[in-house]
């Protein structure tokens, strides 16, 4: 009996992976619900002074970015580079929505790795990045100026994705290029 | 046409691995000994047309035929003529090309190297080899073709992964696949033993070279790739416990607890079992990693462009192969135990911690990469594990390790004295004390686990030097020293050095992220960094900015590091490129973040890593170590007795 254990040992991690596998497809090929929808509520306070507070509202008016990071996420450094890119063009405002970290964590990371971020959220227990429906970090969302998710990337942001989506639907948003 | 050919080349492989896998097992069974010869010749026309369509894809690399969709994407015409050929596994399909070469090579060897064997074990075991290139042939005809076309082709290709450009990444796959796919040979004894239902001590002894050479090659890939991490990203840290490098460290503890658990197979027959559910696991795991890289399951930096339908194709592999391995295990495997057997204190039962231990590491590393899958499948929400979880506890899980490892050595088999063992001991114990005491006392903030790391390492370095002098010294049956033996005391002694890398590394270094313009001074662990300032320059496909910085000690130069920011650009990514002072006590190490302000100010990240270098050349030394020990002559001789027999 007991030669049998591997085998189901086995069986179980073939149906999480199974399971992981319906999942990636969901990723990559299912547009997210969000996308066409208000963004999701939240009242937030700001990364570095936790007077100020943010919300959907407060942010309205022209299209911003909402870049979900964390000090403790791998892949955030890796895409730093294309989003610093990004918010140095100007185009748009890049909001860093840090989640699941500390204060210190954070500034650390910003220290070392540069702070492009027009703005600072502090999302501390990730409730908001549930909201988003964030399933791994780093997440980035595309907001018009009427508070509706027009686009979504899961993963390290590249050059190519700056280049060929999110550039030309800030254009079709009527957004100037400079 | 280039193209062409090498599809025709890959779809003949196929046809020519589907007969590897059919004809010599009927003849295995039938005794015909001509379909039985069958599997060399397959193994042959296998090897070799696999290589002509690796060739003529290099060769579509090197003409740059962009109407080739794979050169298209991993290539442009700016590329270095070197990167060319290293383009060819810088993506997904290529690499798979190269995987299925390595297992067409390692096919031909295990051809050509045991003509001794008994013929019917030999085709069975060829026969195995031909499902496995099966299995993978399909997958890269099926989801993943490197010769597809693209019409109209374009100008110009996009560029292969800056990541990519590197002399590391030269090496590094290459030397990782023979490791990963290696341990398919192993497999192939195992399940061919299974299926033949002769699990004997001889089986053991005629798997254990290829095991060795596997692991070997797979020691060296991971310490590549950790070097690599090291040096390019330019994050000044060697190791990140990413799902990718947890999927190449998984496999390598298994196959080290496979060549122990063989080793005790081999001598007295205990463990027979174990070690075949170890051979399987080995390669199960190595097939696992390649789904968790491929399949986009997991969230990784060094991931491939993930693609579902490819996941799912490696998931059924890895259902008919594992699956049906391990159902063939549970039904075949031998249902009386073997060997007589062993006290508490002997070498069998310190190997059985060593496997304990491994086994334990291995399981903890598996469920810390599946982790976020599984919270998410029980819809908990999303939990990321990080290198907390896995530093902690591969720290506390090898404190057995350690300790067990030179009373293994030591220990007789059968039975021995624990007095005994611990009189030998007592250099090793003292060396490990001081060694200890001496870090207390030159550490600045003593912490206990460098403390204990550094003693463990002293305990295990000891222990390497004081077994062969016992062993030169000693009369009669216990005089002499094999290969064999030198070969672990090499791989044991790595292992005391690594130890000291990973130890003393991440706790002594300084590292400091500042601004700095041109004239400043900064000064880190009793370094100066003086900042030159920044050139551009052009590279054959980038753009950089180089800083200079000079590097002084008590008003003495020490040396001049120039480190690059570079821009591709074909597709404008920005590469950091480390300037490293290496050193076997301390590594200087400086990268350039984000230009400052107008006034040619930059942010800087400094480091001093003492002891960094340990890390490789500890596991430089366990690669020696494996292939020596496969070298050993007694293996040959004893594959003729074993035919013999």
């Amino acid at each position: 009996m007991s030669r049998l254990v591997p085998l189901f040992a086995f069986i179980a991690l073939a149906v999480l992976l199974g399971f992981g596998l319906r999942h990636a497809g969901d990723k990559s090929e299912l547009p997210s619900p969000l996308i066409g929808k208000t963004v999701p509520d939240f009242d937030l306070p700001s990364l570095f002074d936790p007077e100020a507070r943010y919300t959907p509202a407060s942010l309205a008016g022209q299209p911003w970015i909402a870049n979900f990071w964390a000090s403790w996420c791998y892949a955030c450094r890796v895409e730093h580079p294309a989003i610093t890119d990004l918010a140095n063009r100007g185009v748009v405002r890049v909001v860093g929505m840090n989640h699941r970290d500390t204060r210190e964590d954070a500034a650390e990371w910003l220290d070392r790795f540069g702070d492009p971020y027009h703005l600072h959220v502090f999302d501390a227990d990730g409730r908001t990045s549930i909201d988003f429906g964030v399933v791994a970090a780093p997440e980035t969302f595309l907001v018009d100026a009427n508070g509706i998710i027009v686009f979504k990337h899961i993963g390290a942001v590249t050059p190519d994705v700056v280049e060929n989506e999110i550039l030309p639907r800030l254009e079709r948003m009527g957004v100037e290029q400079p | 046409m280039i193209a062409e050919i090498g599809q025709v080349a890959l779809l003949s492989a196929l046809l020519v691995s589907l007969f590897m896998g059919i004809v010599p097992l009927l003849g295995a069974r039938g005794r015909h000994a001509g379909m039985m010869m069958t599997a060399g010749t397959g193994a042959w026309v296998h090897f070799i047309l696999v290589l002509l369509a690796y060739v003529l894809l290099t060769s579509a690399f090197l003409l740059q035929d962009f109407s080739v969709e794979y050169v298209a994407r991993n290539s442009n015409s700016q590329l270095p003529v070197h990167y060319r050929f290293t383009a060819v596994w810088g993506a997904h399909e290529g690499s798979l090309l190269l995987w299925q070469l390595i297992l067409a090579g390692w096919t031909l060897a295990v051809a050509g190297f045991s003509r001794s064997l008994p013929a019917e074990f030999r085709a069975t075991v060829l026969a195995v080899l031909g499902w496995v290139s099966v299995g993978f042939l399909l997958f890269i005809l099926y989801t993943s073709n490197p010769f597809g076309r693209i019409l109209p082709p374009p100008v110009d290709g996009r560029d292969l992964n800056p990541l990519l450009q590197d002399p590391g990444m030269i090496i590094h796959p290459p030397m990782l696949y023979m490791g990963y796919v290696g341990f398919a040979v192993p497999f192939a004894f195992a399940v061919a033993a299974l299926l033949r239902g002769e699990v004997t001590r001889q089986w053991v002894r005629w798997t254990r070279p290829w095991t060795h050479v596997a692991w070997a090659f797979l020691t060296l890939g991971l310490a590549l790739g950790s070097w690599w991490a090291y040096y390019e990203l330019g994050w000044g840290g060697w190791w990140f416990w990413d799902p990718v490098e947890n999927a190449a460290f998984m496999p390598w503890l298994v196959g080290t607890a496979l060549i122990h658990s063989q080793a005790v197979t081999e001598k007295t027959g205990a463990f027979r079992n174990w070690t075949l559910l170890l051979a399987i696991a080995a390669f199960s795991l190595s097939l696992l990693g390649t789904f968790l890289v491929r399949s986009g399951v997991l969230t990784s930096v060094h991931a491939f462009a993930s693609d579902p339908t490819r996941g799912l194709f490696i998931l059924a592999y890895l259902v008919v192969v594992v699956g049906g391995s391990l159902t063939l295990f549970s039904f075949r495997a031998p249902k009386m135990m073997m060997g007589s057997g062993f006290a508490g204190v002997s070498r069998e039962s310190l190997l059985l911690v060593n496997n304990l231990v491994l086994a334990v590491i291995c399981a903890m590393v598996l469920l810390g990469t599946l982790y976020p899958l599984l919270v998410d499948a029980m819809g908990a929400g999303k939990i990321s594990v990080g290198p907390p979880y896995f530093a902690l506890l591969f720290a506390l899980l090898l404190v057995p390790l350690v300790m067990a490892l030179p009373l293994g050595v030591f220990a007789r088999f059968k039975r021995d004295r624990l007095g005994r063992l611990l009189t030998q001991m007592r250099w090793p114990l003292a060396a490990a004390l001081i060694a200890g005491a001496l870090t207390a006392w030159w550490l600045p903030e003593p912490g206990l686990a460098p403390v204990a790391g550094v003693a463990g390492a002293a305990w295990l370095m000891a222990a390497s030097l004081a077994w062969p002098l016992k062993r030169l010294r000693g009369r009669g049956q216990q005089a002499g020293f094999t290969l064999q033996e030198t070969a672990m005391t090499l791989a044991h002694f790595g292992l005391g050095i690594f130890l000291v890398g990973i130890s003393l590394a991440n706790v002594t270094s300084a590292e400091k992220h500042v601004r700095m313009a041109p004239g400043d001074r900064f000064e880190l662990g009793g370094y100066t960094f003086e900042f030159a300032g920044t050139r551009s320059l052009q590279g054959p496909n980038y753009s950089a900015d180089e800083g200079e910085f000079a590097v002084s000690r008590d008003g003495e130069h020490v040396t001049r590091l120039r480190p690059q920011k570079r821009r591709y650009l074909r597709e404008s990514q920005v590469m950091t490129e480390a300037a490293i002072d290496p050193g076997l006590g301390r590594d200087l190490y400086v990268s350039l973040g984000e230009p400052l302000g107008d006034d040619g100010a930059w942010a800087v990240s400094l480091y001093i890593k003492p002891f960094v270098r340990w890390v490789w050349l500890g596991s430089l030394f366990m690669f020696a170590g494996g292939l020596l020990a496969a070298s050993d002559r007694r293996y040959r001789k004893s594959t003729v007795n074993g035919a013999a027999a």
